[in-house]
């Protein structure tokens, strides 16, 4: 396989706020990735350097094996979906999509069509009078429509439904079988995406601390619950990714187990349950921020 | 799906089950990658590794230009794969769900001899 993007050591910083901070990655062609974070991690930024709309500060970056700034052979097979993209004045949706095939030259009027139909996009609407789910509905059908051999789309779906994001998955999982290309999809809705993607990038605070295929992922780590005695006699000098307790009780996060050890832990009485990717996610970037619990979050993402 | 394993392995003991249950016939085509993929709202890559892991262990076959084919033979051999898997991972925790509730192994086989009567009697 091909790398489309390669990015060595790259660092970008904004006077004194560091936003990417010696990134090192590669991305492959033709593969669907997810690049994950908090708010103010910086995938914002990361996108924006890929997309040659920021200049590193330090670092290299390479896209179709060339810098992205200021080149067109490189930005032409380029769509960058963005969350708050911004239109001319007075323009209407139809103009949006009028416009997208002089920069878009994949760009399938029908496919289109068809989107804006199961979007119920009203293209005579101006869009600075279109409700927050229809500036992204639109972006969406953009994204989908311009067949870009390399799109990234930055929380696409603000103020869509559920049914109009199931659909989102639904035609992009469709149309990327159809026409295989690089996507990369920037979201906090991390449960509802994580099956739709083969590779996982999460960045905190600028750093990328995950750099794994979802699949090597799943089952990277297990929530042990049990009497307290026992898990922590189970658990020995393992690294613990989180902890809490109730009473006598312990619920412990641990990194990967072998089947001997799982073996092991349900004959000493142990329950063991899975660990999301979203769990994993917001285990690991507030294990590396400032210890801060979100315990909350962690429940209800079980 | 089960988010302690990965999607392809899931993927590939789902087409298993449809060949142990009839579903699906030896030398009947499988659905194709982007139709597994669309179906469980899946990346294709993904479906694609469970299709390969069943073409690895002959399960499945390719036939070319037309698609992927349930091997003769296969629901033989899944069925001898799943009896060896058998004892590990439905009867060492049923025995140990035993113990922890104070039944014995003869107890537990009393239990199933007469909750398997029923069916006995009506077969």
């Amino acid at each position: 396989m091909n790398a489309v993007i390669d990015v060595t050591d790259l660092t970008k910083r904004f006077s004194k706020v560091t936003a990417v901070d010696e990134a090192s990655f590669h991305i492959e062609e033709n593969s669907i990735t997810g690049l994950l974070g908090r708010n103010g991690a910086g995938k914002t930024t990361m996108m924006q350097l890929l997309t040659g709309q920021e200049f590193a500060t330090a670092g290299s970056i390479r896209v179709f094996g060339e810098t992205p700034v200021e080149n067109s052979r490189v930005l032409s097979r380029v769509c960058f979906i963005k969350e708050s993209q911004k239109y001319p004045e007075d323009f209407k949706a139809k103009h949006v999509f009028r416009s997208a095939p002089w920069f878009f030259p994949n760009w399938d009027a029908e496919f289109a069509e068809r989107l804006i139909a199961e979007f119920r996009l009203p293209l005579n609407r101006r869009i600075k009078k279109l409700s927050r789910g229809q500036l992204s509905a639109i972006g969406v059908i953009v994204g989908l429509a311009s067949r870009s051999p390399l799109t990234f789309f930055d929380e696409p779906y603000l103020g869509l439904d559920a049914v109009l994001r199931q659909a989102f998955y639904d035609r992009l999982l469709e149309d990327y079988a159809e026409h295989p290309r690089t996507i990369i999809l920037s979201t906090h809705l991390i449960d509802e995406v994580s099956d739709l993607l083969e590779h996982v990038l999460v960045i905190d605070e600028g750093r990328i601390i995950i750099d794994s295929s979802a699949d090597d992922l799943r089952g990277s780590a297990t929530t042990l619950i049990g009497s307290r005695s026992v898990v922590d006699r189970f658990i020995g000098t393992r690294e613990v990714l989180h902890r809490e307790g109730l009473g006598g009780l312990a619920s412990v996060t641990v990194g990967r187990l072998s089947d001997t050890e799982r073996a092991d832990a349900a004959s000493a009485g142990i329950e063991m349950t899975p660990v999301s990717l979203q769990q994993l996610i917001v285990r690991t970037t507030t294990a590396a921020g400032e210890g801060t619990t979100h315990d909350n979050e962690w429940r209800h993402s079980a | 799906m089960d988010e302690s394993r990965p999607i392809f392995v899931q993927i590939a003991e789902q087409i298993e089950n449809d060949i142990l249950a009839g579903a699906l016939d030896e030398e009947t085509q499988v659905p194709s990658t982007n139709e597994f993929a669309s179906f469980h709202r899946i990346n294709p890559a993904t479906a694609g590794k469970g299709v390969n892991l069943l073409v690895e262990e002959g399960i499945l076959y390719k036939k070319r230009g037309i698609g992927m084919f349930v091997a003769p033979g296969s629901r033989a051999r899944l069925v001898a794969k799943r009896r060896d898997q058998f004892q590990n991972e439905y009867v060492q925790p049923l025995l140990a769900e035993a113990a922890k509730i104070g039944i014995s192994p003869r107890q537990l086989a009393d239990m199933i001899i007469s909750a398997d009567a029923p069916r006995e009697a009506t077969a």
